[in-house]
């Protein structure tokens, strides 16, 4: 009897003495809308650079984990959100659910990408496109457009699809780009236009340029990261970035207020406007933050920079309740009976 | 209770019989009101705690009924709920003469291989619906396989919704239906026989009204079913916008949760009708099975099996393909311009960082949910069907019971996070454990496996209660030795569709998952997100073949084990 309790009793001991090694680190939980692949050399780098700091990732897409984010407000459970869209940082900023932080180095990157007003709480980290994805296998012979008028093409009837605005961030920045460059008037009249040859505005941002992949459509307005990696695992389309240019939002970090870990934190926040943390983001997006950082990942547009439109950020937020209703009343209440 | 105890001490004194009934409805009235309590805790409160929001604006001040205003002076809500209820009732009015006629040649006919079919009527719910959604693309969409099928309608709007929706729908009907078919009392036909009463006359006033509350069940869990869904219209609705993606466009795509809550509101419209309806039914119904009843075994007939068994082969064939198309699919390397095959999809680590790790997860839950759902749910169903005590109480928990079934899971999971992660809530210790994810999982399929539990229980004679109470045997003697063997397939039925569920779910859960707890559901949504749609159809083949071995044990344990258990059925 008593040998077997002391056999439990080393037993025991036996399993709890490598998690008390592991406890030396501690969790620092990341909530994050970065893509799959992204998570593991993230981590890997971020714990390198501070080795006492255990990664713990929740990753959803962008509303999901907002929405999850903002529901949680009373009592926040991540230490820190990564990879976010600044549109979604800036409304918790507007919240007070950021903790007020500048990394060091912050300096140095490129103006666009740091927060502009005081209290400094948010830091860019890389730009996205909202882009063109153009299946040349299904074309049947519409050209390849290079301009946002091409898609008026009448061939083109029924063929494209983009992100609703409503539903999904990249929506609504193609059409706040479209608003902000073109200018309100034309803005809305190029939509006019392009609303007769839409198939569907789909649920997500990514969607669209799967859609467009798989041939189920020929046009697919999306994000540029997701057409890059389509074609990169053999869809036949092009990604393209149209002449005047488009609409672009960023993805954020930020320390969330009342974070137990927040030392820790702050080392995080640092590490990511590092040179190396920039390095990481440009395999996915070739806009960074950092100016010294140059790639471009394989299959991205070209001409992308050139590309983004002057876009102001919070003219995006200010007017997002009043854009979307002047969507909805254009193109839902009578896009119902189109299928 | 000082005064209950001197109660039941004086009746000790006086009479050893008063002293049972003083003692049975205490630990009945303390088993209610604990059933209660759960029931408002994992159902009431986190609704609550979402739904309250609609009376606020989205910076937390109380604005009365302004939202609801703005709501109804949108220009879609008309439109979108106009689409809602269409798609809802074709859905149902396809659905359920299917579902009977399925249902009533498994259970009331000699066809062969009825295993077979059941386990084939089924398969919609061993997939995650995603499934579906990438199965009909792969058939009938544009690049689809059977494309010219479509006559040049597009796949993507009501006709997708209404053709996926009933496919996710068929099995919750059927699994009603067989439950509702499956007790019969076997006397009625001999003597409508005896009498030379003509088969479509015995089948109009003997097997309808059988199953009438079946059926009215089954068109309910149905109608709300396809109402709540969000997922079929997200992938495959195109541009036509129902309730449930209002929701979805509310809450995900804007974080407006005042909003997101209003449409919740106008979802749970059809439950509370379901409840009131589900009450007039059940005041009429009559215990078919009496203690009397000699259980009635079909016959072979010829026409009537051949016609029964073509229409099987039709839908449970269908059935099997679709879905085999998206297994195939999730082998080939990039579709649909490279169609060769290729097992990388399945090395799922390439797309989803925690590799295999959220299948593991996903069984856990399941396990966890069907045997502690189960218990839960069939003790529950008992103690609000067959005792006599507190009728306003079970009536509360009656009708609490059967909200889940209306609640989109959205509204379920965002209430959860409300509730559950409020600073001054206790319970927020369980927050993004998989404590929460089962409890809320349990929460969210509560009502079907509820309406189940209550089709079996009504069909067994009150006489049951009342010869025990004579006997003096207290209720729960008769639930253990009784009652329990006798609706041993139903509650097994229950706790297959718990498991079942809980490996697929993903709208409530969306919310809720912990870093450590993320589930094989949810690595689909991302790996369809990403593109990885091979990837994402290969999880969810992986996902549906672990539920079809559970459901397949589940028959091999309902012949070999309960066949003895069973057997005064067949006497």
């Amino acid at each position: 009897m008593k040998s077997w309790f002391t056999s439990c009793v080393f037993g025991a001991i036996a399993l709890v003495a490598p998690t008390m090694a592991m406890a030396q680190k501690t969790k620092v939980t990341i909530y994050t809308a970065l893509e799959n692949d992204q998570l593991g050399p993230f981590k890997q780098s971020i714990e390198k650079a501070v080795p006492e700091a255990e990664v713990v990732w929740v990753r959803d897409s962008t509303g999901v984990i907002t929405a999850r984010f903002l529901a949680e407000k009373d009592n926040p459970r991540a230490d820190m959100v990564m990879g976010l869209a600044a549109s979604s940082l800036l409304m918790f900023e507007k919240a007070g659910l950021l903790e007020t932080y500048k990394p060091a180095g912050v300096d140095k990157l490129k103006e666009v990408f740091r927060d502009p007003k005081e209290p400094y709480t948010w830091t860019g980290m890389d730009a996205y496109l909202g882009v063109v994805c153009f299946n040349t296998a299904e074309a049947k012979g519409v050209a390849v457009p290079s301009s946002w008028k091409d898609l008026l093409n009448p061939a083109l009837q029924g063929k494209i699809v983009m992100p609703h605005p409503a539903s999904s961030g990249t929506g609504y920045l193609m059409v706040a780009g479209w608003l902000q460059s073109m200018g309100e008037t034309e803005g809305w009249k190029f939509m006019d236009g392009l609303h007769q040859n839409i198939a569907a505005y789909l649920h997500s941002g990514s969607a669209p340029c799967v859609q467009a992949a798989r041939g189920e459509r020929v046009v697919g307005l999306a994000l540029d990261m997701r057409g890059a990696s389509e074609k990169a695992k053999g869809a036949p389309i092009e990604v393209i970035v149209p002449k005047e240019g488009v609409g672009w939002e960023m993805e954020a970090s930020a320390i969330v207020k009342g974070t137990k870990n927040l030392a820790l934190s702050k080392k995080i926040a640092d590490w990511g406007v590092t040179e190396e943390a920039n390095k990481l983001y440009s395999q996915t997006y070739a806009i960074v933050a950092s100016p010294n950082v140059k790639n471009t990942p394989p299959n991205y547009p070209a001409g992308a920079e050139a590309g983004m439109i002057k876009n102001d950020l919070s003219w995006m937020a200010d007017n997002r309740d009043r854009v979307l209703a002047e969507w909805s009343k254009r193109y839902e209440s009578k896009a119902a009976p189109k299928n | 209770m000082s005064t209950a105890v001197q109660r039941v001490s004086v009746a000790t004194s006086s009479f050893a019989e008063k002293r049972l009934v003083v003692g049975e409805r205490h630990v009945a009235g303390a088993l209610i009101i604990a059933l209660c309590l759960v029931l408002v805790l994992i159902i009431a409160l986190p609704l609550w705690a979402l739904l309250s929001k609609s009376l606020e604006s989205s910076d937390g001040h109380f604005v009365g009924l302004a939202n609801f205003v703005t709501y109804a002076t949108t220009p879609t809500l008309v439109s979108s709920l106009f689409n809602s209820l269409t798609i809802a009732s074709i859905t149902t009015v396809i659905v359920i003469p299917l579902a009977f006629f399925y249902a009533y040649a498994l259970r009331r006919s000699c066809i062969p291989w009825k295993g077979a079919f059941y386990a084939a009527a089924l398969v919609p719910v061993f997939a995650p619906s995603l499934l579906s959604g990438l199965a009909l693309i792969y058939v009938f969409g544009n690049q689809g396989l059977l494309k010219s099928w479509m006559m040049g309608a597009p796949l993507y709007g009501p006709i997708g919704i209404v053709v996926a929706e009933s496919l996710y729908a068929f099995p919750h009907a059927v699994l009603i239906l067989v439950t509702a078919l499956a007790l019969s009392d076997g006397r009625l036909r001999e003597a409508a026989e005896a009498l030379g009463t003509t088969r479509r006359r015995m089948f109009w006033t003997i097997t309808l009204p059988g199953a009438r509350y079946g059926l009215i069940s089954a068109g309910f869990v149905v109608f709300t079913l396809v109402i709540t869904d969000f997922g079929i219209p997200k992938v495959i609705g195109g541009q036509f916008s129902v309730l449930a993606t209002d929701a979805y466009r509310q809450v995900v795509g804007q974080q407006n949760f005042p909003m997101g809550a209003v449409v919740g509101i106008i979802l749970l419209v059809p439950a509370v009708v379901a409840y009131f309806v589900d009450r007039a039914v059940q005041r009429r119904q009559t215990a078919l099975l009496s203690a009397r009843a000699v259980p009635y075994v079909p016959q072979p007939e010829r026409k009537r099996d051949l016609a029964l068994l073509t229409l099987a082969m039709a839908i449970g064939g269908t059935i099997i393909a679709i879905y085999g198309t998206a297994v195939w699919g999730s082998f080939v390397r990039y579709w649909p311009y490279n169609l060769s095959l290729t097992l990388k999809n399945y090395d799922f680590s390439a797309v989803e960082p925690s590799g295999w790790e959220p299948y593991w997860t996903s069984l856990q839950l399941a396990f966890l949910t069907a045997t502690i759902g189960t218990a839960l749910i069939f003790t529950g169903a008992y103690l609000i069907e067959k005792l006599k005590f507190f009728p306003v109480l079970r009536g509360f928990a009656q009708f609490l019971a059967m909200l889940p079934m209306a609640v989109p899971g959205l509204v379920l999971g965002l209430g959860y996070v409300f509730f559950f992660n409020a600073s001054w809530n206790p319970l927020g210790l369980f927050y993004g454990t998989l404590t929460i994810l089962v409890v809320n999982t349990i929460a969210h399929f509560y009502t079907v496996g509820h309406i189940t539990a209550l089709t079996s229980l009504k069909q067994i004679d009150r006489e049951f209660e009342t010869v025990s109470a004579s006997l003096q045997v207290p209720f729960w003697s008769t639930f253990r030795r009784v009652t329990v063997p006798i609706c041993l397939p139903a509650i097994l039925d229950i706790a297959v569709y718990i498991f079942v569920n809980a490996l697929t779910t993903v709208s409530a859960v969306i919310f809720l998952y912990g870093a450590d707890t993320k589930l094989a559901s949810i690595a689909i949504v991302h790996m369809d997100e990403a593109g990885a749609v091979a990837s994402a159809a290969g999880m969810a083949t992986v996902i549906m073949l672990t539920a079809i071995s559970v459901k397949l044990l589940h028959l091999f344990l309902d012949r070999m084990v309960l066949g003895r258990l069973q057997r005064w059925r067949y006497r």
